[in-house]
């Protein structure tokens, strides 16, 4: 949050909280695990508000269900702010002492009633202000979020605008209190607390700061680019230029998962030289000029993995990799070696004792310790040091530790992709419980709920819209592209809106249709929102023309 | 910084007596979990760690006095003043019976220590009669049911239920010496609520519940828990990072399960965790 | 919750069922066993698409709702024919011959839709042997029968209206009654007539008098609970009243369902008013939020005549607002057990809770909870109505007051019998007119009781004595046997009956109660597994594990009849006479 990314509370506390705002997401079926946490505390009789344009297995167990328009939740966001300053709700004394920023807030949000936002939200202002009430009255709240949240143009504000409403209340840095985003793969924690991010080194460190550099160099024997890099959408605005000719790519699946997908191709085509490197011969290790066959995470790797509550976890290896697959380390290693340069001994615990000299957030952290505490949650700076299950507590210190954090003044703006008379449908796109991603992985094992084929799920109301029938085919175009899918009716999808997966694109590639319109801070394209309209596939035969 | 407060309230120290031993426990510790403390081994068959106490084999029981009965260790809390005997004659009674019984109506040659207790306990298996035959209930490509190994040791429905995942696929139907696991109507899974977490195999203490694989395994008579590894690595799919304990045989998984004791699982898994690791074997 | 609806459609009565449970209130889980019971009475039994529509309804998960509806046994799950007789063949109407008209039945014609069954003690003993008809529809018909032979029950099944039978009325000297006072006497269903009798005269005092006062009232009167436990009335009581809480429930358990048990039911029908008013005592002395009296399934018109004592009493605004309501059982032995009787109100199975905690303490949805017998309660408004002292002056020193003993089998007036603790068993059942026969065995307290020998009739009937004698009250079941009684017989039927009701939770009860069952049928036959003294260890194993390891009261005296029969009587094939003379 305000410094290092990562959820600020424990999944213990979640389970002992008594208020969850869960924003932007479907946790029942995407963090089923994380879900049993928030169902402990239901249990203890907490109450759940879920957020989602969508009815999912997640808001039928939620106390309010919110359905905002989809890309509303900044204008929601600043309406419930709007309520807690208004009624009194909100915490004066760590307002006073742990923030800044405030009195431009009040402003902002001040003609921001739930009763005029109600038109741009659809939610009905008595639900914002119970919401609010209740988060605000809350002794213990959370905020916990996902790829609703994230997966738009405007991410970053997105999850600002809910930052807000923690600092107004004081639900942040406290027991049971805080902020959490999910993250939706396993170690997306861990590659940036690894320094897997265009601006950062290890442990979040900033790649601008010249200290910070110094002693990397220092220790690597090398010096690094003064410069941050560039994220994926970035690297793809490089190809499109050809300023970026060659391209690396590990354990990524850009040509199905990216936004634009049509596009992506396009430009990964055109690269001088393309490796890749994967478990499997994905559709981008088909464009490869040089494709490097990997060892798994799963039961093949030693390493770790951070989680959502920054518990660093080791990989253990369990059985051989397949013939040829090498482990990812080994295979760096031996590129390094043949460039040129010897990095040692492809040993897991070698390189992470690395990290942990270099990253103080991490240096506590020995493989041993990993192993007796069952993962540690960083930061933790020594090895007498349990780990830090709740972040930012030192805001409630007397006096506060460390800089004041800061309100946020957020303009609410819509999807990038507006709808007109041509593309009158929104498309969101999401995930199921029991498949991952583009599937590369979860497609193996015989699922017995997994749908026979992949559909475009629209409301009962919209069939008729469309005149289309349910499990009838049909196109489904974006100003991008178009796929092919079989209609099914979903209750729980508002009459606006479409729903697909990215599950399976050998069946429905979705990611041709979405558009890459991307947080320029967060590198997140915005899957969620485009702009389609349903087509029907033949014109009605005689025999059902008179239906 | 670090801040590992929660919300336990202040627990109040109980000073008890267990087979002699003065001990001090800690309010809202049960019979069982100080017992084990003192290196007691008590058995126990629906107890487990990550779910409430289903109360039902009665294996546990202990000798408490000033009862009039002898009292479940899993279940009971421990109180000021108690004073327990965890192997009199009447104790080992009553757990002679207990494995009797079990054995004369439930195949338990797959569950863990059963013959170590009947020989401990001086147990003779077949002096209630033999268990009825039934058939394997297999009905999805996940795991199998054989509730000839059933039990009812109540844990599939708590991990099933409120204990953990909230599905409530399957719950106790019937009455008596009929009661048995089932979906509504006996409903195949597939058609059922499932949603094939494999939370209920995960407690299975019988091996009523049978992943695939070690349901062909034992099929084909080379399920040997001897030559098994167990190695804790993490899930490869979302974000809240779930802790796996691969079951390797002849460097094949054969199962997943998570500990327990995991501060993010609790041992409870979802369908990805538990079956997704079949791609490593599709290269 | 994030639920899978069943996939099946309701039928227009079946949605009707459910809909006119549920048309007034909320739909909440407890109300679970109410809607499958109105299935039931209205189509016979409990189809898919009825389920798919109750679980809707009320929010709850298919697979629950299936473990609920095959818990019960008067809920059928499978297509049954609309009319049912339910023929007891329990132990009191065994002695009078209900083994025949089974026989004779089960030679006769089977129709599509008509049926018959046999049914654990329907709570008639008195009008042995005694039969249950109900027959699906709306309204249903519910009604008890007895006594009945096989021509009456024949002409049952082929749907003649049934007659009702005969009020229980009181076969002793009306002067010394209390407890029964106005059984007989009163119109059941007239609130004026209650009245007239002194009725509300107790619920009156005790609002002048307050609520501790009651408890305190209660408590020295020594008044111990009537529904088998023998728990002081006036500690659970107090118990409740000073848990630091604002939610507290009074349940009055009337599923009496201890075979040779019908001395609530006689209260219930012949007096209800006189239970509710208790219930508001009760109610008010530990500030009560709501009450409910839960009413075994088999008795219809228990049930409908408390339900129009409390429709009265509020109508009359004697109730202030304490919501009192009449909750039916559905046939299971095991929801007697106070925290099965707990899970059976919140809509689930009807399973034993582990105490501690205590009702008390945890009781319904949580909540502290008195729950008391019928007879307790009853008890309890005599001793508000006349002071402990009173109460007290009746009985001993340790068993206090009246109690009321449900005599049948070989007796000449099968009844209900009211008699101050302390009255000798033979001067008991001198009151009843005596034994039809020489008697060659007592069974006291019921299936969960003792049998004493004909040398044993002076025991005499307190809390104390029994102990002392190593018997029970139990439920003041007392079933007289006459010379040449084949207890073999007997016996068996008493484990079967267990084996039928274990609620199958715990191994010691659920294996051994069938095993129990086993045993004696081979005892019956002279057949024995290995030699008879591996049979005899086997039933002293098994009595071990029952009483010992046994969750609640169903198991851990299920072969305390058994065994004490074992110890007075020759059962043994091998052994010729009694035990203790060996
Ligand atoms: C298997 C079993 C069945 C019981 N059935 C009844 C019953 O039908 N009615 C009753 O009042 N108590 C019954 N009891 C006793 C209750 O558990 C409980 O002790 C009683 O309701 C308390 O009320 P009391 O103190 O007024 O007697 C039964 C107990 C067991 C173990
Ligand atoms: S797999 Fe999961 S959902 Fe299915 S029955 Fe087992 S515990 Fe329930
Ligand atoms: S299937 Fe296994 S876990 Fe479930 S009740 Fe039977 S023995 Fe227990
Ligand atoms: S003793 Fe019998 S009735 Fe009681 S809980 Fe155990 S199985 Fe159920
Ligand atoms: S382990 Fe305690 S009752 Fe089963
Ligand atoms: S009614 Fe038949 S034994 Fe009671």
């Amino acid at each position: 949050m305000f410094g290092a990314g990562g959820g600020t509370s424990s999944y213990r506390e979640v389970g002992e909280t008594d208020v969850i705002l869960l924003w932007g997401s479907n946790a029942r079926e995407t963090h089923p695990i994380f879900f049993h946490h928030v169902l402990r505390a239901l249990e203890r009789g907490a109450r759940l508000y879920a957020i989602d344009p969508r009815a999912t297995p997640s808001t039928r167990w939620a106390t309010r269900h919110l359905a905002p328009q989809l890309g509303s939740d900044i204008a929601l966001a600043n309406a419930v702010a709007h309520v807690l300053i208004d009624e009194g709700l909100i915490d004066e004394t760590f307002i006073r002492r742990a923030t800044i920023g405030f009195e431009a807030l009040r402003t902002a949000v001040a003609d921001a009633s739930p009763e005029r936002t109600e038109p741009v939200t659809g939610v009905p202002a008595p639900l914002v202000r119970e919401l609010a009430r209740d988060y605000g009255r809350a002794e213990r709240a959370m905020i916990c979020w996902t790829l609703g949240i994230t997966e738009h143009h405007d991410a970053v504000d997105n999850v600002l605008s809910l930052i807000n409403l923690a600092l107004l209340t004081g639900h942040v840095g406290k027991w049971g209190s805080g902020l959490n985003p999910l993250r939706g793969q396993n170690n997306v924690q861990g590659g940036g607390d690894a320094g897997a991010l265009p601006h950062k080194l290890p442990g979040f460190q900033d790649v601008e700061d010249d200290a910070v550099r110094a002693r990397f160099e220092q220790a690597w024997g090398a010096s690094i680019p003064p410069k941050k890099g560039l994220h994926l959408t970035d690297q793809l605005h490089a190809m499109e230029r050809g300023a970026l000719r060659a391209l690396y790519c590990l354990g990524e699946n850009p040509a199905q998962s990216e936004a634009d997908a049509g596009r992506v191709r396009r430009l990964l085509r055109g690269l001088d030289h393309l490796v890749v490197q994967d478990l499997f011969l994905t559709k981008t290790a088909e464009l490869a000029h040089v494709v490097l066959p990997a060892a798994a995470s799963l039961g093949e790797s030693e390493g770790t993995v951070t989680n959502s509550e920054r518990r660093v976890q080791r990989l253990r290896r369990a059985i051989s990799p397949p013939a040829g697959a090498r482990d990812d380390l080994w295979i760096v290693c031996e590129l390094s070696k043949r460039l040129g340069r010897d990095l040692g001994e492809p040993v897991a615990e070698r390189v992470w004792d690395e990290l942990r000299a270099l990253s103080p957030m991490h240096r506590g952290m020995s493989y041993a310790r990993l192993e007796a505490l069952g993962g540690i949650q960083w930061p933790c700076p020594d090895e007498s040091h349990a780990g830090t299950p709740l972040l930012h507590d030192r805001l409630w210190a007397q006096p506060r530790e460390g800089p004041p954090a800061p309100f946020h003044v957020l303009e609410a703006e819509p999807p990038a992709e507006p709808l007109s008379d041509d593309y009158p449908l929104r498309l969101t796109t999401g995930r199921r419980l029991d498949d991952y991603n583009t599937g590369v992985q979860s497609r193996a094992f015989p699922s017995p709920r997994r749908r026979a084929e992949e559909t475009i799920d629209l409301a009962p109301s919209a069939l008729a819209r469309f005149g289309v029938r349910e499990g009838e085919r049909v196109i489904v175009r974006s100003r991008r592209g178009a796929v092919e899918a079989p209609v099914r009716a979903d209750p729980g999808l508002p009459p606006g809106l479409a729903f697909l997966t990215l599950h399976r694109p050998e069946q429905v590639d979705t990611n041709l249709l979405t558009i890459e319109a991307t947080d320029p801070r967060a590198g997140t394209a915005e899957f969620k929102a485009a702009a389609v309209r349903i087509e029907r596939i033949a014109p009605r035969p005689p025999a059902e023309a008179g239906e | 910084m670090a801040h590992d407060g929660g919300l336990v309230p202040l627990r109040r120290k109980v000073q008890l007596t267990i087979d002699g031993a003065h001990v001090t426990a800690t309010e809202g510790q049960t019979i069982l979990d100080v017992a084990r403390s003192l290196g007691l081994d008590v058995p126990t068959l629906c107890f487990a760690p990550n779910l409430s106490p289903a109360n039902a084999c009665r294996l546990c029981v202990v000798e408490l006095e000033g009862a009039r009965t002898l009292v479940p260790s899993c279940a009971r809390l421990v109180e000021p003043g108690m004073v327990v005997t965890t192997d009199s004659p009447r104790v080992r009674d009553a757990r002679r019976m207990v494995l009797e019984l079990l054995a004369a109506t439930v195949d338990m040659q797959a569950t863990p220590r059963f013959a170590e207790w009947c020989a401990r306990y001086g147990a003779r298996v077949d002096r209630f009669g033999a268990p009825e035959a039934r058939a394997v209930v297999d009905d999805n490509a996940l795991f199998v049911r054989d509730y000839a190994k059933c039990m009812l040791c109540y844990k599939c429905v708590e991990a099933c239920g409120d204990d953990a995942q909230h599905t409530f696929a399957i719950a106790v139907a019937g009455r008596g010496a009929h009661a048995t696991i089932a979906t509504e109507l006996d409903t195949p899974l597939p058609d059922s609520a499932c949603v094939f977490c494999g939370n209920c195999v995960g407690v299975c203490p019988t091996a009523a519940l049978q992943f695939r694989a070690e349901h062909e395994l034992r099929a084909a008579g080379s399920w040997d828990e001897t030559k098994q590894t167990r190695t804790d690595t993490v899930c490869p799919y979302c974000g809240v990072g779930c802790v796996l304990t691969l079951h390797v045989q002849d460097d094949r998984i054969v199962k997943v399960t998570s500990p327990s004791d995991s501060a993010v699982t609790h041992g409870q898994l979802c369908v990805k965790g538990r079956f997704g690791f079949e791609y490593l074997g599709r290269r | 919750m994030d639920l899978k609806p069943i996939d099946a459609i309701p039928t227009d009565d079946e949605r009707a069922a459910v809909d006119h449970v549920l048309a007034a209130r909320p739909p909440t889980r407890d109300l679970l066993l109410p809607v499958l019971r109105a299935i039931q009475a209205r189509v016979g039994w409990i189809s898919k698409g009825a389920l798919a529509h109750a679980c809707a309804r009320l929010h709850v998960p298919p697979a629950e709702a299936w473990g609920v509806a095959t818990f019960y046994h008067l809920l059928a799950t499978e297509p049954s024919p609309r009319r049912v007789l339910h023929v007891c063949d329990d132990v009191a109407c065994r002695a009078r011959g209900s083994a025949q008209i089974a026989e004779s039945l089960a030679k006769g014609a089977s129709r599509d839709d008509a049926a018959w069954k046999r049914s654990p003690c329907l709570g008639q003993c008195e009008r042995a042997p005694a039969a249950l008809l109900v027959q699906a529809g709306a309204p249903p018909i519910e009604r008890a029968i007895g006594p009945i032979d096989a021509a009456i029950a024949r002409e049952a099944i082929d749907g003649a209206p049934p007659t009702t039978p005969a009020s229980s009325g009181v076969h002793q000297p009306r002067e010394s009654l209390r407890l029964l006072a106005r059984v007989g006497v009163v119109d059941p269903e007239s609130l004026d007539d209650y009245r007239a009798h002194g009725g509300f005269s107790a619920l009156r005092r005790a609002h002048e008098l307050g609520a501790a006062w009651v408890i305190r009232e209660v408590t020295d009167a020594k008044l111990l609970g009537r529904g088998g436990a023998g728990f002081p009335a006036g500690r659970k009581w107090a118990a409740v009243a000073q848990q630091p809480t604002s939610t507290r429930y009074v349940v009055c358990n009337a599923d009496e369902s201890e075979p040779g048990t019908f001395k609530d039911r006689v209260l219930l029908e012949e007096d209800p008013f006189a239970i509710v008013e208790a219930i508001a005592i009760a109610a008010f002395a530990v500030s009560a939020a709501r009450a409910f009296v839960y009413v075994r399934g088999e008795y219809p018109l228990a049930a409908a005549r408390v339900e129009h004592a409390i429709a009265a009493a509020r109508r009359r605004g004697l109730l202030g607002d304490l919501p009192i309501e009449v909750r039916r059982g559905a046939g299971a032995y095991v929801c007697g057990e106070e925290t099965a009787l707990l899970e059976s109100l919140e809509g689930r199975r009807g399973e034993p809770r582990s105490k501690p905690p205590f009702p008390v303490e945890r009781g319904l949805f949580a909540a502290p909870t008195v729950i008391n017998n019928v007879e307790t309660l009853a008890a309890a408004l005599l001793v508000v109505r006349d002071g402990a002292e009173a109460f007290t002056a009746i009985g001993t020193a340790e068993s206090a007051g009246p109690r009321l003993f449900c005599l049948s089998g070989d007796v000449a007036h099968p009844g209900v019998y009211e008699a101050p603790m302390g009255l000798p068993l033979r001067a008991l059942i001198e009151l009843a007119g005596g034994a039809t026969q020489g008697i060659a065995g007592v069974l006291l307290g019921g299936a969960a009781g003792t049998f004493v020998g004909p040398d044993e009739l002076d025991l005499r009937l307190t809390f104390e004595d029994t102990r002392r004698a190593g018997t029970t009250l139990g439920s003041g079941v007392v079933v007289v046997f006459r010379d040449g009684t084949d207890f073999g017989a007997v016996l068996h039927g008493l484990a079967g009956f267990f084996r039928h009701e274990s609620c199958g939770q715990c191994v010691p009860c659920r294996v051994g109660t069938a095993k129990l069952d086993e045993l004696l049928a081979r005892v019956r036959a002279g057949a024995p597994d290995g030699s008879w003294d591996d049979e005899r260890a086997r039933l002293r194993d098994l009595g071990h594990v029952l009483r010992e390891a046994s969750i609640c009261g169903l198991g851990q005296s299920a072969a305390s009849a058994v065994e004490s029969a074992a110890r007075r009587f020759a059962i043994w094939p091998d052994v010729g006479k009694r035990e203790e003379d060996r």
